[in-house]
């Protein structure tokens, strides 16, 4: 799950991690009362969006007045703001932070992270901060420093210490920053984080460190201990059907193909949408049921599949293990005569109880295209798929 | 033998009280040599009781001492399942197998550190278990799909798993032991562990890998097969058409920041002598190629 930087900022700043003094708004007014509040004769103004690269978008200016104020905010709100985690349409903003401006004398990164191969959380710094970090990795690697934290032991002084010295911070604000680098470690680790980015963290020219950016992710399998940050999630940042499927304990994602899948199991969900591909047809989604679905989820997660407006065909791929073939077959039976299926319904079943499922479609009456195999299913839903379209066309033609 | 577990095993369930954990220990029990290897339960309010004829001991080591078992199996819920695996290690087993969904990282990170230096083997979480066909099977996999035989398994994935042994056995093609070592990115046995073991198992002649997008595991293995491996190996890679940066089900299943790409890992793989697939209905049949 992630958060927005504001709130990021707030859980940080509990830390004892300095951050600039700032006001969450959400209408042009309050951003500009915001600036008068916090004083001071420059302002940034920032979108609150959840997608990286905000910055080279134009979604944060700084601002030298309280016209500025105005100006920034009228611009930036209630536009979609485009930036390359964002995709071409871009993500409203509809959240402005306004903090106190404040000088830059060099600019850090830092970040920790959930690293699989060793597994620990790593800390990784380096003195080129403030801009993109894949690139600093790619071309000047040395300049990346990288340590793994004992998930036992925590982030220990002495290491702190070492990294803080090998990126070269002004001496003065050594130890500092040491403690600061503590006071991250524990509070990605007291919150289950997953990702927590300073990009950048600021030295100012009376050497003082303040985290200007800060970024945070979390755990989802962790939320559950922590409901104040579950509460911070942003219903505007997440596809609504993605959270419409989490809330029926489905797992989907949609994407820009055509043929809709209906999989239990990630990876073969992930594999029925590779083989589509392969067969020369686009998958329309992921989409995971799981290994308990029952007949209303196999219902919720046609639904799902049926807000695709550009949908040609649906194909269900199903290997039973916990997952009944029966309760598979009688949701399907539910759902197709429940949303007046006008697509092509092709069904792949194996496992667990597969004669009683395809026995269950077939006594059902309806148009099923019933698959032999995962090749045999993609290989139907294709050429379904393109019929369908050709028939559309031919349809429209008519008309 | 084969690897990690046989006929000869003695199994614990941990979770053995819960729903889940009843319907596949009667399951498993009704799977070849079952009904001799689950020989003990664990759940400390319900010590003394017993599941249909298995003992329900109030810890692992009692559970241990009391039966000789050595291998233990976790349906334990998420919130508590690595405190399981804690006490399975503290208690000295060989194996545990940790079929639970939905463990914190945080969880995981302390429970590995915790297992360095000790002899337990950790597969999972968020696995199907093993089974060996013909002997044992230990974990939520159905049983009747596979075939006894000379071809080792192993996969990221549960039903991805299915689906590549159901094709090996409609050719015909046995498989010796399948382990689903689970798609979490905090876990125990990865896909290079598992490989060392079917290398030295005299009763494995090839091996199927099945991974999928995410880390770097596959990279690593396949690397390992390049010097080492003196029987035949292929795989398939699931997630070639996934979008980047969206965590496909498995908490271990998303690309980012440009790492672990199925692109990347098919590359590497077959750079090392691995024959990849991209098509997931032919990893049978290609298997069948090598043998």
């Amino acid at each position: 799950m992630k958060i927005h930087e504001y709130q990021a900022k707030a859980i940080l700043s509990r830390y004892g991690v300095s951050v600039p003094a700032g006001i969450a708004c959400f209408s042009v007014e309050e951003a500009v009362l915001a600036a008068e509040k916090l004083g001071g004769d420059k302002w940034a103004v920032k979108a609150q969006i959840y997608a990286g690269g905000r910055g080279k978008a134009g979604g944060v200016k700084l601002a030298k007045s309280i016209a500025e104020v105005r100006q920034f905010a009228e611009t930036i709100l209630f536009a979609p703001l485009v930036t390359p985690q964002t995709g071409p349409q871009g993500q409203v903003v509809r959240r402005l932070y306004v903090e106190q401006g404040v000088v830059v004398s060099h600019e850090y990164y830092v970040a920790l992270v959930v690293d699989r191969a060793s597994q620990c959380v790593s800390l990784i710094a380096s003195d080129a901060g403030g801009v993109d970090i894949e690139q600093v990795a790619d071309s000047t690697p040395e300049k990346i420093h990288k340590i793994q934290i004992d998930p036992l032991e925590g982030l220990i002084l002495q290491d702190a210490a070492q990294v803080v010295r090998q990126i070269n911070l002004p001496e003065s604000c050594q130890g500092e920053a040491a403690s600061m680098l503590r006071a991250l470690y524990q509070a990605f680790d007291e919150n289950d984080a997953s990702l927590l980015e300073i990009n950048p963290l600021i030295v100012t020219p009376d050497n003082h460190l303040i985290a200007l950016d800060a970024k945070m992710n979390f755990d989802d399998n962790a939320l559950f201990r922590h409901p104040e940050i579950a509460a911070l999630r942003d219903p505007d940042e997440d596809d609504p059907l993605e959270v419409e499927a989490a809330r029926h304990g489905l797992s989907y994602i949609p994407l820009d193909g055509d043929i809709a899948c209906l999989v239990n199991g990630a990876g073969l969900a992930m594999a029925t949408m590779d083989i589509i591909k392969i067969y020369g047809g686009n998958p329309a989604n992921f989409l995971d049921v799981g290994g308990g679905a029952t007949v209303e989820k196999v219902i919720e997660a046609f639904k799902l599949m049926l807000e695709n407006s550009g949908l040609r065909a649906i194909l269900i791929n199903i290997f039973g293990g916990i997952m009944r073939c029966d309760v598979i077959a009688e949701g399907v039976v539910s759902a197709a005569r429940e949303v007046k299926l006008t697509v092509p319904l092709i069904v792949r079943l194996e496992g667990t109880n597969v004669e009683l499922g395809k026995k269950i479609l077939a006594d059902s009456g309806l148009t099923i295209i019933s698959a032999s195999n995962m090749a045999d299913a993609a290989r139907k839903a294709v050429d379904a798929a393109a019929q369908h379209r050709s028939g559309t066309a031919t349809a429209t033609g008519g008309l | 033998m084969t690897i990690l577990i046989d006929r000869h095993t003695r199994v614990i369930t941990q979770g053995i009280t819960g729903k889940t954990g009843q319907l596949h220990t009667r399951q498993c029990r009704d799977y070849a040599y079952g009904r001799d290897c689950f020989v003990a339960g664990v759940n400390p309010k319900k010590a003394g009781e017993d599941f249909e004829g298995i003992p329900v001991f109030a810890t692992v080591e009692e559970a241990k001492r009391m039966t000789g078992a050595t291998v233990s199996v976790i349906y334990v819920p998420p919130a508590y399942a690595a405190a399981a695996i804690d006490e399975a290690v503290e208690a000295g087993l060989d194996l545990v197998i940790c079929i639970t969904e939905g463990i914190p990282v945080r969880d995981m990170l302390r429970t590995r550190a915790r297992m360095r230096g000790k002899r337990t083997l950790l597969i999972g979480p968020n696995c199907p278990g093993i089974i060996t066909p013909g002997d044992l099977k230990i974990g939520i996999m159905p049983g009747a799909i596979h075939q006894q035989g000379r071809v080792g398994v192993v996969s990221r994935s549960g039903t991805l798993t299915y689906e590549a042994v159901a094709q090996l056995s409609e050719l015909g093609v046995g498989q010796s032991t399948c382990v689903g070592i689970g798609g979490d990115p905090i876990n125990g046995l990865k896909h290079i562990d598992i490989l060392k073991l079917f290398n030295e198992d005299s009763e494995t002649d090839a091996v199927l890998m099945v991974g999928e997008i995410g880390g770097t595991d596959e990279e690593e293995c396949a690397r390992w097969v390049k010097d080492h491996m003196k029987k035949p190996v292929v795989g398939f890679i699931a997630g070639t058409t996934a979008p980047p940066g969206k965590r496909m089900g498995h908490a271990g299943a998303i690309v980012a920041g440009g790492k672990g790409t199925a692109q990347k890992k098919i590359e590497v793989m077959e750079a090392c002598g691995i024959r990849v697939t991209r098509n997931p209905a032919e990893m049978g049949k290609l298997l069948k190629t090598v043998i």
